[in-house]
């Protein structure tokens, strides 16, 4: 039982984290038909005897009894955890995995991260031990959270400092949610900066996820169904932002649609690991392949189909429109377009019913309009897992490690910079304990100096090929 | 004598299974077109070589299954008992569960040092129900981390244990075009520590395997089984019984050991190509037929145009005429896609053999010039057809197949060495960059030895 374990930290983790659990289970319970508690349950869920009532040992086979996500769920306010523990899920969870408070962290990321993180530093530690010794291998750590707010930013990368340090050897998966533009939190860019910081030094692999890309999805998905063009009908539950066949019942919520992306997108990583395939695709695999030096770790990812059509017959142009899709900047999760700037290294994992010769015919196919830095001109990791997602017959999950993630690094120093010149709203994080100014120039710098190694490695691009000499051996 | 097969990885453990899976409907199946005193014998011959008859009611496998996750050995376990005909004995496999991430490094300093006393203790076990043992098959993928890293380590703790045991690797070349980023890396580390400890590296490419399935199987959507598949034809027809001597009374009982004799020579050289014909589709082969000297001759145009297939070979490729200029350090004589050969074995199954002429295989200009011609070319053969193909021929080379693949290999890798790309996922688990220019150093002269042929 090779494992990860999520926390979602702050109102975006878990109202993302909360999608992610209900889709969890209708995936399991699509594939699950015996309601046995089998390996692929076990990475995401313990199966608890609570027949005696209250929390009881346990059950590592035969039948579910009562699941239980593997999960810590944080926040500074109640409202979001409450809701969820009165809503559908509320079974999944107990309370021994929640750590609350009342107040909330003010969109201030200092004291999400040093007032919160010292005052709870405790519990979280003892909760996080107790929670890993019921897995049997911890592989990896899923912190899901929000860049511009204060809980989810400032709390959830001290979280990421505490995992560090106390699982040293456990990899650090973090999905992060970076605020827009528009963002209607001033101080997102202060927020956003420092949490970039911690990310740089401390987590393995950063999924960083832009709220506009899963608005334009989620419009784009709004208008297919609505103009009529399509032939037939789609699948419902077959959308990549719909909760339907899962528990939710309750109308959804602006954001959930949004949310459902993410969740799905953390249910793709993971199913090679869950769910068997001919070729398995494991996270530290990922983090192995796709990180070639160690700051270098953000990775651009996109999910194909958006949304299946009830028609059963799928043509094979369609499976290859899905490669195609997966390369195009309408279906990237971040504002970024990948085909235009360097890759560094590319990962597709591939779900249901596609063999190994669809998957070579398309990276044949791709390859020639896509630009890899001059050390790696075949990076391509690849993964085939058998079991599609409900509602498709197959699916593409792909992750580029890609400069095109620099002009959002560039746009967010941008407006930091703004405020940090004027030093609005300075105050209220340098009056927190365990701030200074220091804080603020180590954080742009370091953000600065990430910038600057995606520019040395954009220049390389399109330069002269010289391959380096080989040893020479004296005969 | 028999053989114990080690599964290492997913691959390797795919693989194995059907490896078992054609031994054994080839055994099985009612198409030997011999005698059946001739079959008796084969079968017998096959049954103590691969498997092991306990109380249970089906032969067992001698089989070690190691994998660092337990999705594909609770699969390959459960798909074998399912079969009906074979299966793995329950004990013997070991799993981890969290895999090694693709990093040679996790799989030869973490995994293997930590789980040596539980594998060999496994393989001793195998190794004590042979009555006399012939020696160990391993079988892994050079790509992953697994089957790539543990087991180059298990190969040396194989070595150490068993010092005077026959050592073959079975090696999967991975796609040229990436499965895996770092397979490169993998490959080189892999290569220069098998050449250390094995007594030959059986290779198979697959790329070459797709190949075959799209243009000669005609296999429209091409699955990882489907290329298992033809490569578990190609091993089973090296692997299964054959007379080994002209005029042999017994199939011979050392099939390992017997290979590495005529194949491997010097210790510089042990890497082998295998190729098979004829290659198609079951239902194609009812219309077929073939006759020995076109096999034949088909396959020796193979090797000496290092054709990977029966279609497309290049038929302008001659033989250096012999008594040309004396070359200084490289063979200028020597049309540049020539393959020349240190050694070939060639395996014959089917009727009709009596006719069979080999003399062009005898041909000294296919071969270096420090072996007496009749030492370095062997034949091997038996009068039972295998697996449904009336007759078939198998060659195994040491030779310059596997020069240009190693080369690229180590050249790719060389690439992304020199920008020191992914170092650190190997520095964290103990492998250093002076071990891999001790590998890259390895290779480069084994690349060097093959090509001054």
């Amino acid at each position: 039982l090779s494992l990860s374990l999520p926390f979602a930290v702050g109102q975006c983790g878990n109202q993302v984290g909360c999608r992610f659990w209900d889709l969890a289970l209708r995936e399991h319970a699509a594939v699950n038909k015996k309601g046995i508690y089998d390996e692929a349950l076990s990475s995401f869920f313990r199966n608890v005897d609570t027949r005696s009532g209250g929390d009881g040992p346990d059950i590592y086979k035969g039948k579910i009894c009562s699941l239980k996500a593997r999960a810590l769920l944080i926040d500074m306010e109640e409202g979001v955890v409450n809701e969820i523990l009165q809503g559908p899920l509320r079974d999944v969870f107990d309370s021994k995995q929640l750590i609350t408070d009342v107040s909330g962290s003010g969109n201030n990321w200092a004291v999400g991260h040093k007032l919160y993180g010292y005052q709870y530093r405790e519990n979280i530690v003892e909760k996080l031990r107790k929670a890993a010794e019921h897995c049997d291998c911890l592989q990896c750590f899923f912190i899901i959270h929000s860049m511009g707010g204060g809980t989810g930013s400032g709390l959830g990368t001290f979280v990421l400092n505490l995992l560090e340090d106390e699982f040293p050897e456990v990899y650090r998966f973090v999905t992060s949610v970076y605020p827009s533009g528009e963002d209607d939190v001033i101080t997102s860019p202060y927020n956003t900066v420092l949490a970039m910081k911690e990310l740089n030094e401390h987590a393995d692999c950063v999924l960083p996820i832009e709220n506009e890309s899963l608005f334009d999805i989620v419009n784009k998905i709004h208008q297919m169904i609505n103009s009529g063009k399509l032939g037939s009908t789609v699948k419902q539950n077959s959308l990549v932002t719909s909760s339907a066949g899962s528990a939710k019942t309750v109308q959804e919520k602006p954001f959930d649609a949004m949310n459902n992306i993410v969740a799905n997108l953390l249910l793709n990583l993971t199913s090679s690991a869950r769910f068997e395939g001919s070729l398995n695709m494991d996270l530290n695999e990922i983090s192995m392949n796709l990180v070639p030096f160690p700051r270098l770790h953000y990775l651009v990812s996109s999910l194909t189909p958006l949304y299946t059509l009830a028609d059963v017959n799928v043509p094979s142009r369609r499976l290859d429109q899905m490669f195609s899709d997966a390369f195009s900047r309408e279906h990237q999760l971040i504002q970024a377009d990948p085909k235009h700037s360097l890759y560094l290294a590319c990962a597709l994992l591939v779900r249901g019913n596609v063999q190994v010769s669809d998957l070579r015919r398309n990276i044949e196919r791709l390859k020639p309009s896509l630009h890899f830095v001059s050390w790696n001109q075949e990076g391509w990791k690849t993964g085939l897992c058998s079991v599609p997602p409900v509602g498709h017959s197959h699916s593409l999950l792909s992750l580029a490690n890609n400069t095109c993630v620099k002009p959002t690094f560039i746009e967010l120093k941008d407006r930091f910079m703004k405020l940090y010149k004027k030093k609005a709203h300075l105050h209220h994080y340098l009056h927190i304990d365990g701030m200074e100014q220091s804080c603020f120039s180590e954080a742009i710098s370091s953000l600065s100096d990430l910038i600057e190694e995606y520019s040395e490695l954009d220049a390389t691009k399109g330069g002269p090929r010289t391959d380096p000499s080989r040893l020479k051996i004296a005969v | 004598m028999s053989i114990v097969t080690v599964q290492l990885g997913q691959c390797g453990n795919q693989i194995g299974h059907e490896v078992f899976n054609a031994i054994c409907s080839d055994v099985h199946g009612t198409h030997g077109l011999c005698s059946k005193k001739e079959n008796e014998s084969y079968h017998d011959a096959c049954q103590e070589r691969f498997f092991c008859e306990e109380e249970s009611e089906v032969p067992v496998a001698r089989a070690v299954l190691v994998d660092m996750e337990p999705k594909v050995i609770s699969q390959t376990l459960s798909m074998a008992a399912r079969s009906g005909y074979w299966k793995y004995d329950d004990r013997s496999h070991f799993c981890q569960k969290q895999g090694s991430g693709n990093n040679w490094a996790n799989g030869y300093s973490v995994h293997g040092p930590r789980h040596k006393e539980v594998i060999m203790n496994l393989v001793q076990k195998e190794a004590e129900k042979c009555d006399r043992l012939g020696g160990f098959f391993t079988i892994m993928s050079m790509a992953g981390g697994t089957g790539s890293g543990l087991g180059a380590y298990v190969t040396q703790c194989l070595r150490d244990a068993f010092p005077t045991s026959f050592i073959l690797n079975h090696v999967i070349w991975p796609y040229g075009t990436g499965e895996i980023i770092v397979q490169n890396y993998n490959s080189v580390l892999t290569l220069s520590h098998l050449y250390q400890s094995s007594d030959a590296l059986l290779v198979h490419e697959n790329d070459v395997i797709h190949k075959i399935c799209a243009q000669l199987m005609n296999i429209k959507q091409i699955s990882f089984r489907d290329v298992n598949q033809v490569i578990a034809h190609q091993l089973g027809s090296v692997f299964q019984p054959t007379y080994t001597a002209e005029g042999g009374l017994h199939y011979s009982r050392n099939p390992l050991g017997d290979l590495m004799e005529t194949l491997v020579p010097h210790p510089e050289f042990k890497m082998l190509g295998l190729r098979n014909i004829p290659q198609m589709p079951e239902n194609s082969l009812a219309y077929s037929t073939f006759s020995w000297p076109g096999l034949i001759k088909h396959l020796r145009q193979m090797l000496i145009a290092n054709a990977k297939m029966e279609e497309g070979i290049d038929w302008q490729v001659r033989p250096p005429r012999l008594g040309s200029s004396i070359p200084s350090s490289h063979s200028t004589n020597k049309p540049l896609q020539f393959n020349t050969s240190i050694a070939n074995l060639v395996i014959l199954r089917g009727k009709d053999m009596h006719s069979i002429d080999l003399g062009s295989f005898r041909d000294p200009s296919l071969y270096t010039s420090w072996l007496n011609p009749q030492d370095a070319f062997n034949a091997w053969k038996t009068p039972r057809a295998f697996n449904k193909y009336e007759k078939s021929a198998s060659l195994v080379s040491n030779s310059q197949f596997l020069l240009k693949p190693l080369d690229n290999v180590v050249g790719k890798a060389w690439n992304m060495f020199a920008s020191k790309a992914y170092i650190h996922q190997y520095t964290k688990f103990g492998i250093e960059e002076e071990d891999f220019l001790d590998s890259f150093t390895a290779l480069e002269q084994v690349i060097c030895s093959y090509t001054i042929l």
